[in-house]
């Protein structure tokens, strides 16, 4: 690893092309070779963009720059040698089709002799403890493995500074272990790291100073973990930073559950999930959880009329489904379905279908026949509870992660479905959306909903599962696809 | 990539006809872009990534059409002049590549790139794809060079969708449909290719453009920055 | 599922020739046999591809499976040759309305579906053998294809069997909206249109990401890259051309010397 990599930003301040509001203002920080920092704030604060910023991956034609940024005294552009970086989706940082074969692409884009390419890749691997050959597919990686790979591609480089942007935020908790342990054991002693992670509990053990950015412009607080926590940890938890130690209260079903909603019997997909018997009735709410691989995305795709089983069946019972009650839910028709059974896709993008948040909105009550004024008292229902208001015209694109996640869960409740499948609500979300959520959630089961949550989130579970279903792997087939992704 | 679906549903479609001009002519850009596009003109690496990713996904597309319309795809085989209807949908990346990235040799970068990867799909029509790809990225890459790459508003993109489709139409006029009825059969086909081709590929790559932008996904693009600021 | 992996047995004696040799065999090949409209050279030449199908480690199972719309295509010459010959010579076997089937439509058909196999197989089994990062490394090495293009190239490939997936998930969202289309087929092409521009702007997102990882790896750095594959293109390479278009050359001599040759310009 190369040494030095000291860190200076006067003033600093970026705004991208085309954007009134600047992504990040005024920041003056200062960080010493071999310091590990943990760089918070609040979403929109622009962490993402300094981190960009240091990496020398803001273009000066992308946008316009206030003061100055140096690493070693130079611009980050003109030294990029000195940093690695790190991001949050491993499929899009991966390049090559083979894990040595992307390894190496860094260390050929540098011009590193053909003869020190392939130790060095050798050597990188080792560090970040990779179990495989180097020949291996980089798609029959799991999540863990993948962002694994990209560290080692990083450190492949021999960066004096390793900037890391959220590595875990997209896996499970066993893959994130295996990131977060990865970093701390390929770490020298002089390696500055700057590392931005909303799940600030697990991120501790790596870091030896806190720095907040203010959502506004400038440092709202810097310091050592438990200074900050101590002065600031209130305001931050407000400002959705997941501050360590403390916990949401349990909202728990008031009420027995009522009809039962779905009947699973033996219902299975081979080899992407196993036979599963459950029920599911109005007014509770059941979580699914399982390692990857066990099949939870496709079990949420068979409840939600989606997928045909592959063996099993599935009844919808009456109060769900009227006289469609004989017929097993991928059979009906899709406006049917949608009145009945409300899906939540792991990507809120997934789900869009019009131009505007007002549109997306609207487009499931009218496909549902409802007359005109009805849906725009609908709509403006959701818009409301959901503090989408500001955005009715917006395109749904355009949205941050939190507000793509509130419209997805809003245009599934816009139909007034009795049941509500989920799949990995809370992944990637701040604390704050984080809590809407389980209020959201709640209220819906109090007020009549059944709810199905497939997840690994177990802070979620504990906050509002009445009940709980643990898959188990299926027989694995070795490089077997399972369409269950983090 | 202009056909590979066509192709898979029926005959027409591939085609070349001096290939090996093509050929030298798309290396000679190739190589030079390399020394003399600096000035703005340079291809940054956003703009090969997302140049080949716009392939691919069209490439996915494309297969996708396949599956969903499997069923009505004997008709088009069976009966092949149906097809020129629809013949502009295959025409689309050259058009949008070279709306989206705005540099000098995008249209034909897309339509390579979607051709070798249809052929490493398992095209049934393998290296014809790709010299056929070849050809019309040539046509939109004209039309965009005609502007001398500054104009890339509908009537470019109209021009650059009738101008792939011209390619298009030739290559099969001469190549596949060489023994069929001049009158009945070559003419009307021809003509139909670039009906479709100007309005599925041009006007449709033109508001596919606007739409994406209106997404923010091309923010890092000129395409993109034309919205009001947000 | 999509995929791009190669489907041959790798160690197969021409099946591990430099990807820019094959592709270049097949290319020259599939050219020169452009050339002729009539049936025997085409013959000849289907002939010798289904013989060095072993050398290229294809089974013809796969090379079927891969080639079975090519006969859907022979299908479609046919019906389009007898509705719109340009020339009815020969002996009329069929008539009936405006349909006049003729032995010289027959022949043409004939020569027609024989060359769409001839010319369109070398293809298929060259791509059938070929792994893409090999492929981007030769064009790069030996064809002097510019690397940031190639590579470029290569990186948006590794994102296909994903896109693949991502087709499939936005598809079943639609549904989970209330969105479909039934047997309606406007319906059907509108629902098309919008999975279609949804899987677009994931693949751009994406794109945009992928841009700014390898620039942080280096990607635009500018200084000279080096190649930590080497691929060589020798002697046996050449011979692999030159052996194709000695072959294709033969097939068009036989029947320039048969007196069957029609050329496709003139």
């Amino acid at each position: 690893m190369g040494t030095l990599s000291g860190v200076i930003l006067r003033g600093f301040g970026w705004r991208h092309a085309g954007r009134k509001r600047w992504a990040v203002r005024s920041v003056d920080l200062r960080i010493e070779s071999g310091e590990r920092v943990l760089l918070l704030g609040p979403s929109g604060a622009g962490k993402s963009t300094l981190l960009a910023a240091l990496a020398g991956l803001l273009p000066e034609d992308s946008g316009e720059q206030e003061g100055t940024v140096e690493i070693d005294g130079l611009d980050p552009r003109k030294g990029r040698e000195r940093v690695g970086i790190v991001f949050q989706d491993p499929e899009s940082q991966l390049v090559m089709a083979r894990c040595g074969d992307d390894v190496a692409f860094g260390l050929e884009n540098r011009g590193v002799p053909a003869e020190e390419i392939w130790p060095r890749v050798d050597d990188a691997l080792r560090r970040v403890g990779f179990p495989y050959h180097r020949d291996r597919p980089t798609a029959a990686l799991s999540g863990g493995e993948q962002q694994r790979l990209a560290l080692a591609g990083a450190l492949a480089l021999r960066p004096g500074l390793l900037l890391l942007d959220e590595p875990t935020a997209n896996l499970d908790p066993a893959g994130a272990t295996l990131v977060r342990s990865a970093v701390a054991g390929a770490l020298d002693a002089d390696t500055t790291l700057i590392l931005v992670e909303h799940r600030v509990a697990e991120a501790l053990p790596l870091v030896d100073r806190v720095v907040v950015l203010e959502a506004g412009g400038g440092v709202r607080a810097d310091g050592s973990p438990e200074a900050v926590f101590r002065d600031h940890g209130d305001a931050l938890a407000a400002d959705g930073v997941w501050v360590p130690g403390r916990t949401v209260p349990p909202r728990r079903a008031t009420t027995a559950p009522g009809d039962l909603l779905l009947t699973a019997d033996r219902l299975g997909l081979p080899p992407r999930l196993a036979p599963t018997d459950l029920a599911v009735r109005a007014g509770e709410a059941l979580a699914v959880l399982g390692p990857n691989g066990a099949g939870k995305s496709t079990l949420a795709l068979l409840l939600g009329g989606l997928l045909p089983p592959g063996g099993g069946t599935l009844t919808a019972s009456a109060p769900l489904a009227g006289r469609d009650a004989r017929t097993p839910p991928h059979r009906w028709r899709a406006p049917a379905l949608a009145a009945r059974i409300g899906s939540v896709f792991q990507d809120p993008e997934h789900q869009f279908v019009t131009g505007t948040v007002f549109d997306e909105l609207a487009l499931g009550p009218r496909r549902t026949g409802r007359p005109e004024p009805e849906v725009r008292a609908v709509v403006d229902d959701l818009l409301a509870r959901l503090r989408l208001g500001a955005l009715a015209g917006a395109n749904p694109y355009t949205l941050s992660g939190g507000e793509a996640r509130r419209l997805s869960v809003a245009t599934a409740l816009a139909t007034a479905p009795r049941l509500l499948i989920c799949d990995e609500p809370t992944f990637g979300q701040d604390r704050r959306t984080w809590l809407e959520l389980v209020d959201l959630f709640a209220d819906l089961r109090d007020a009549g909903h059944g709810i199905v949550t497939v997840t690994h989130d177990a802070e979620f579970v504990a906050a509002l599962a009445d009940r709980q279903l643990t898959l188990a792997r299926p027989a694995p087939a070795p490089g077997t696809p399972d369409g269950d992704r983090p | 990539m202009p056909a590979q679906g066509v192709r898979s549903t029926s005959s027409r479609a591939a085609v070349r006809s001096q290939p090996d001009a093509a050929c030298v002519f798309s290396w000679f850009v190739f190589e030079n872009w390399e020394q003399t596009m600096d000035n703005g003109n340079r291809w940054r690496t956003i703009d090969i990534v997302v140049a080949s990713v716009i392939a691919v996904a069209f490439g996915v597309i494309f297969w996708a059409w396949n599956l969903v319309w499997s069923a009505t795809e004997p008709a088009f085989a069976f009966f092949p002049p149906a097809q020129a209807l629809i013949y502009g949908i295959w025409l689309v990346p050259a058009v949008l590549g070279g709306l989206v990235i705005r540099k000098p040799g995008a249209s034909l970068y897309c339509e390579l790139v979607a051709a070798i990867l249809s052929a490493l799909l398992g095209s049934q029509w393998a290296s014809i794809t790709i010299v056929q790809g070849l050809l019309q990225g040539v046509g939109a890459e004209l039309a965009f060079a005609a502007f001398r790459y500054r104009s890339f508003r509908l009537p470019t993109a109209v021009l650059a969708g009738a101008l792939t489709g011209l390619s298009a139409a030739i290559f099969d006029f001469v190549y596949w449909n060489k023994a069929y009825d001049l009158g009945s059969y070559r003419l009307p086909y021809a003509l139909l290719t670039i009906v479709s081709a100007t309005i599925v590929a041009g006007v449709g790559g033109w508001a596919l453009t606007r739409s994406l932008a209106n997404t923010g996904v091309l923010d890092r693009f000129p395409a993109g920055r034309e919205r009001a600021a947000i | 599922m999509i995929s791009i992996e190669p489907v041959a047995a790798p160690g197969a004696p021409l099946a591990r020739r430099n990807p820019v040799a094959k592709l270049a065999a097949a290319l020259l090949f599939s050219f020169i046999l452009v050339a002729t409209l009539d049936p025997v050279a085409p013959a000849i030449a289907i002939a010798v591809e289904l013989a060095l199908l072993p050398l290229f480690g294809v089974r013809y199972r796969v090379l079927a499976r891969r080639a079975w719309p090519l006969l859907v295509s022979a299908a479609g010459i046919l019906v389009t040759l007898v509705l719109f010959a340009a020339e009815r010579s020969g002996r009329v076997l069929l008539e009936a309305g405006p349909v006049v089937v003729t032995s010289g439509v027959l022949l043409t058909a004939l020569g027609l579906v024989l060359r769409t196999f001839a010319v369109a197989l070398p293809g298929v089994i060259v791509f059938a053998t070929t792994d893409a990062t090999d492929l981007a490394d030769a064009l790069i090495q030996n064809a002097k294809a510019p690397a940031r293009f190639a590579i470029g190239a290569l990186a948006a490939f590794r994102l296909v069997p994903l896109l693949g997936q991502e087709w499939q998930a936005i598809s079943m969202a639609r549904r989970a909206r209330g969105v479909d289309a039934g047997r309606n087929p406007i319906a059907k092409l509108r629902l098309f249109v919008s999975t279609a521009f949804v899987l677009l702007v994931g693949a751009i997102r994406r794109g945009t990401r992928l841009a700014v990882a390898m620039d942080a790896r280096g990607f635009d750095a500018g200084t000279p890259r080096t190649v930590a594959r080497r691929q060589r293109f020798t002697t046996a390479d050449a011979l692999l051309v030159a052996g194709a278009v000695a072959l294709a050359a033969a097939a068009l001599t036989a029947s320039i010397l048969l007196g069957t040759y029609r050329p496709l310009l003139g």
